[in-house]
């Protein structure tokens, strides 16, 4: 059993009379990449920055690395690095300078170069803050959370505005750091990276978690039924007494069912005999974007 | 790595970034000589009466405009500056490094404290060779720089309360120069203040650190005046006592309110 980095029981921060979280319990192992979602407004911010030690909680028990965040100990803040969506650093040192400076604070620093390598930054070394890209300047804040050699690193939602390739690179990242044995706590909106990335999910909605799992077993979603679709050319009918196919406003029909290999089967034998083809045919599990939407219950996001 | 060092270590870096933004740094060593040249074109005709004594009006401005100048280094700069880094988040980001508070913040009000001293440096030149205003010595230089050091202090922990109470960066400049330019001039900083100054004003006035500041750096600053071995501006510690009470308070406040991050 992996030693555990988060934990936390009962976890509450009422403002006022608004309870944010209502008794959140996480734990979270080490080299683990956890990926906690949820809608904005669900209490997702506020768990993570009592994590973080920025809030003071109102109730439960919080350990991360074994120190409780609301104590502010720098013995706490040398082990973890932080990507936060709303911070910034000084616009006019050179993105070098920038995590040199940074690295300074630990007692234990990567490498400023190899870090800048890392976040793929090379070749804006020299180059200002000022002059970056945004998403050139979210690399920087991985670069930056990175240079302190943490043993733990909060996402928060890291590869928003990134194109797909810089996102594919941010997730190798990620995995790498997994791999070497780095802890990782994950927010995000992107239901694919959290399948990609995460060893495990969380799901809060309303201030409370209402589902933990591995992205495939989530919620019961690896037992929950396979959807198919489909479509026959113009004028054809479906062999209903085959299937519970419902019809869809585009001519497209679908099934649900506990038994795939069995209807995909019943259906192209159907249409093979009568040399009929379907123009769509396909077969999708729910994927964790259904789950978690189900879970939250689409839920209108506000902040 | 000790406090100190890690201040040091900030402190240079900081440094690094304010040069680098030159439009700034022009402005901040200029604005103060920019007043003293208009002040002293518009209002520094004549002799100001000080007992039996008759001053320049263009060497009471160079003085004026020596703590002019340390206050807009030390309050207004660093309200402004401040809360433009909270906006930011570059302060929310250090608070979740193991960076101490106190090497970031000590090294902020360093660096102010060193463009106010050079301020103080290039008004005082600028008086002697323009106007040619005297330079403190011996006892009267230790009491201008007592007075420095502890008035760039209390002003930078003032500042720092005060971006307590600034909504975001915005709103900043109007907020400071609202909460300064008022004591600016009741202070006798823009306009002088003789012996035939109101005394309404004098008595405002007498509340607030900056004309304590002012006349505290004026006494240093023409300490070696003496008329009949007397000296003519007497250098009075309550004002700077005064001042440090300021300060004090401004600590407490700064240490209690101050947010690292930007308000919602």
């Amino acid at each position: 059993m992996a030693e555990t980095v988060i934990a936390a029981r009962g976890l509450r921060k009422s403002y006022g009379d608004n309870e944010a979280v209502r008794g959140i319990d996480l734990e979270v192992s080490a080299g683990e990449i956890f990926a906690f979602l949820g809608p904005n407004g669900a209490g997702k911010t506020t768990t993570v920055e009592i994590l973080e030690g920025y809030r003071a909680r109102t109730g439960g028990e919080v350990s991360v690395l074994g120190h409780d965040p609301a104590d502010q100990d720098p013995a706490l803040k040398r082990r973890f690095g932080i990507v936060l969506q709303s911070t910034g650093v000084d616009p006019y040192l050179t993105v070098r300078e920038t995590v040199a400076l940074y690295a300074g604070y630990y007692p234990s620093p990567r490498d400023v170069d190899e870090v800048i390598d890392l976040a793929g930054l090379a070749e804006k070394r020299t180059t200002r803050v000022k002059k970056l890209s945004g998403g050139q300047q979210r690399r920087l804040d991985v670069a930056v959370a990175l240079a302190g050699d943490p043993e733990l690193l909060f996402l928060d939602e890291p590869t928003t505005g990134f194109d797909p390739n810089a996102r594919r690179n941010a997730w190798g990242i990620v995995k790498n750091l997994a791999d070497i044995g780095k802890t990782i706590f994950l927010t995000t909106h992107f239901m694919d990276e959290a399948q990609y990335l995460a060893d495990r999910v969380a799901v809060i909605a309303k201030g409370e978690v209402v589902a933990e799992g591995t992205p495939g077993t989530i919620a019961g979603r690896d037992r929950m039924q396979t959807r198919i679709r489909f479509r026959l050319p113009e004028g054809k009918r479906p062999a209903l007494e085959l299937t519970d196919a419902v019809g869809h406003a585009d001519g497209s029909w679908e099934v649900r069912t506990d038994n795939p290999t069995k209807v995909v089967h019943d259906l192209t034998a159907w249409a093979l005999e009568r040399g009929h083809t379907y123009e769509v045919l396909e077969v999708t599990q729910p994927s964790l974007e259904d789950v978690y939407l189900e879970l939250t219950g689409g839920e209108e996001g506000h902040e | 790595m000790s406090a100190v060092a890690q201040s040091l270590r900030q402190l240079r870096f900081t440094n690094k970034a304010f040069w680098r933004n030159p439009a700034s740094a022009f402005f901040t060593f200029a604005f103060p000589l920019m007043f003293l040249v208009i002040f002293t074109a518009l209002l520094g005709q004549g002799e100001l009466r000080f007992g039996r004594f008759e001053l320049d009006t263009t060497t009471y401005y160079v003085g004026a405009m020596a703590a002019f100048g340390v206050i807009s280094a030390c309050f207004t700069n660093i309200a402004i500056q401040t809360t433009f880094s909270r906006d930011e988040g570059i302060l929310k980001r250090l608070r979740g490094t193991p960076l101490p508070a106190g090497a970031y913040m000590s090294a902020r009000v360093l660096h102010a404290m060193v463009v106010g001293a050079i301020l103080v440096a290039i008004t005082l030149v600028f008086g002697k060779l323009a106007y040619d205003s005297p330079f403190p010595t011996g006892g009267p230089l230790f009491e201008f720089t007592v007075t420095f050091l502890v008035g760039s202090l209390s002003f930078a922990a003032l500042a720092l309360a005060l971006t307590a109470v600034i909504p975001n960066a915005d709103a900043a400049p109007p907020i400071v120069n609202a909460a300064i330019l008022p004591l600016l001039f009741l202070s006798g900083i823009f306009i002088p203040l003789d012996d035939e100054a109101p005394e309404w004003i004098t008595t405002v006035a007498e509340i607030f650190p900056v004309k304590h500041f002012a006349d505290a750096m004026r006494a240093g600053f023409l300490g070696n005046i003496e008329v009949a071995g007397q000296r003519v501006f007497v250098f009075d510690w309550v004002d700077v006592a005064i001042v440090a009470a300021w300060g004090l308070l401004g600590l407490i406040l700064a240490a209690r309110f101050f947010s690292w991050e930007p308000r919602r």
